[in-house]
């Protein structure tokens, strides 16, 4: 069986929901199903054969080719399967995903990884604001799972994230870890301002130390075992931070102005 | 029954129903991990006064850990659950979140979880990190020479516990030395531990005493001064008797176990001044494993 791929027509104007088109909607139903499968642009239903070229039989294995980032939330809430994304994919990437893979070949709009709770998303390219973040009107972001991304992220990456591991390989915007309340945001590349501001709990660990607000206290430099136990973890994926291994870090904690007990790690070189 | 010279009685040892558990403590080296090992498994030879039994199962290497630090294999045996995790948790907390440098980990995964730094962490009074990695729950709690770090829980799985034989020699140096061959070739195998005393126990019970208070007492039967005295199950040249204990995960793992330490023995022939082995029983009415000798030593014990 090939994988069930959906190929653009033609680049849309308007964004396009496309949560109904997971491993979980579609298993069991005929090509004839799932081509009358109604997706929402905006006010007006369409229906998936209008927007792609149909193709494939294996419905847990997904390939959305040609895509653009008017394709939103590919991949929400799917427990299982697997998501290929050829091109660059719209906002809330995998939004309340559960389990199951998906690999997005270039880049993504805002709220990517949006109250997931497990699996793997990896993004090849860069990612917009809000990841792993809570969407609107949520108080609480990523609950679990891992995101991988080679490139850069937005601002407000991880903000008031309750659990979980995202792992930026390139740079992250302003607010990194803003209002974080667990889990662990790892960035090998600069940060914006006000990284950690009212952080609550979780870790971040960082390559270079950015500059950080008043609130944010040095804790000393440290060689913390624990970490071992982190970067065992990385090792299964296939990221540049499988190849940390210096248990040595400045530990910084805050943010005080919350009292904020959260921890940034200043990886040594 | 004879091996290599050395009599081999016909007869069992009782075995009882435990619940188990293992632990891995890893530490800066090996040192220090069985400092923290040898106090956590220490005062822990018999449940009648200890709670538990507990013993060190293996040394493991940096690679074999958790944490990639040096470390030991520990396994404790209780009668109950509510005794073992009463137990656990005392231990880890006056034994091992005191050890410098000093970690522990889950050896062991079972639907039964118990903690092992779950109520510990609240010593960290609010300073305490919890990290879930790869699944598993951690803790950090912040210590005077830096961070102590435990597994949130551990698995408790059924075990059994009395697995037992005698050596019954000449002298009691030649009682202890072949004593010692066992527990070194005992050692050796996983699962098991031999909870007493350099793994070597020499006061044996029998149920039941003459005074009111008692429920065990001396073995009388095989106690060499009593010879003339009691109804003695040992011969004229028998001067001195040991024991080796074993507790195990699993009834195969004892049965192992038992055949390795006396085949050790017996390869030491009756040059040794090892006569016989023999085995500890009360008459197979109240455990409900039995590990018959002969059959153990054949290979055909289950």
């Amino acid at each position: 069986m090939s994988a069930l791929t959906f190929t653009l027509k033609t680049a849309p104007q308007q964004s396009i929901n496309c949560s109904a088109l997971t491993p979980d909607n579609l298993i069991g139903k005929t090509a004839a199903e799932i081509g009358n499968i109604k997706l929402v642009s905006g006010k007006h239903p369409l229906l998936a054969s209008d927007i792609f070229d149909i193709s494939g039989s294996d419905t847990q294995q997904l390939n959305f080719r040609n895509a653009t980032a008017k394709l939103d939330y590919i991949g929400a809430n799917m427990t299982s399967g697997s998501i290929a994304i050829d091109g660059d994919a719209g906002a809330h990437l995998g939004f309340g995903m559960k389990n199951g893979e998906i690999h997005c070949k270039g880049n993504t709009a805002a709220f990517a990884a949006s109250g997931m709770r497990g699996g793997l998303l990896s993004i090849d390219g860069n990612t917009g604001d809000f990841l792993g973040a809570g969407s609107e009107g949520s108080r609480k972001g990523m609950l679990g799972g891992t995101v991988i991304v080679k490139g850069n992220a937005g601002d407000r990456a991880g903000d008031q994230m309750r659990r979980g591991l995202i792992l930026i390989e390139g740079n992250a915007g302003d607010y990194c870890g803003s209002r974080m309340i667990a889990g662990t945001i790892g960035v090998l590349g600069d940060l914006g301002a006000y990284t950690a501001f009212n952080m609550h709990r979780g870790t971040l660990l960082l390559k270079k130390q950015p500059q950080l607000h008043v609130t944010i206290q040095d804790c000393g430099a440290h060689t913390l075992p624990f970490l071992n136990l982190l970067f065992k973890s990385f090792s299964k994926y296939n990221t540049r931070f499988s190849t940390l291994n210096s248990l040595r870090v400045q530990r910084f904690v805050g943010d005080t102005a919350y009292s904020g007990n959260g921890e940034i790690l200043i990886l040594s070189t | 029954m004879l091996l290599n010279g050395i009599q081999i009685d016909d007869t069992f040892a009782e075995a009882f129903n435990m619940r188990g558990t293992r632990v891995i403590i890893t530490a800066q080296n090996h040192k220090w991990a069985y400092h923290a090992a040898n106090a956590m498994t220490g005062f822990a030879t018999s449940v009648i006064g200890c709670g538990v039994e507990a013993g060190i199962e293996r040394e493991m290497t940096a690679e074999e850990t958790p944490d990639g630090r040096p470390g030991v294999s520990i396994l404790m045996f209780a009668m109950g659950s509510k005794v073992l995790m009463q137990q656990l948790e005392t231990r880890m907390g006056q034994c091992i979140l005191t050890c410098p440098t000093a970690a522990a980990f889950a050896g062991i995964e079972s639907e039964d979880m118990i903690s092992l730094g779950k109520h510990l962490r609240y010593f960290g009074d609010g300073f305490q990190t919890s990290k879930l990695i790869a699944g598993k729950r951690y803790w950090r709690i912040p210590v005077m020479d830096g961070e102590f770090l435990t597994e949130e829980t551990t698995g408790m799985v059924r075990a059994i516990g009395g697995g037992n034989f005698l050596i019954l020699a000449t002298s009691q140096p030649a009682a202890l030395a072949a004593a010692e061959t066992a527990i070194e070739a005992m050692k050796l195998l996983p699962n098991v531990i031999m909870p007493f005393p350099g793994g070597v126990v020499r006061s044996g019970s029998k149920v039941g005493s003459k005074y009111k208070t008692m429920f065990a007492s001396t073995n009388d039967a095989f106690c060499p001064t009593l010879k003339g005295v009691t109804n003695s199950e040992l011969s004229p040249e028998i001067e001195s008797v040991m024991e080796i204990v074993i507790d195990g995960l699993t009834f195969d793992d004892i049965a192992l176990s038992m055949k390795a330490g006396i085949e050790a023995i017996c390869a030491l022939g009756t040059s040794s001044g090892v006569k016989r082995i023999s085995a500890g029983n009360y008459g197979g009415k109240l455990g409900p494993h039995l590990f018959k000798l002969h059959d153990i030593l054949k290979g055909t014990a289950a």
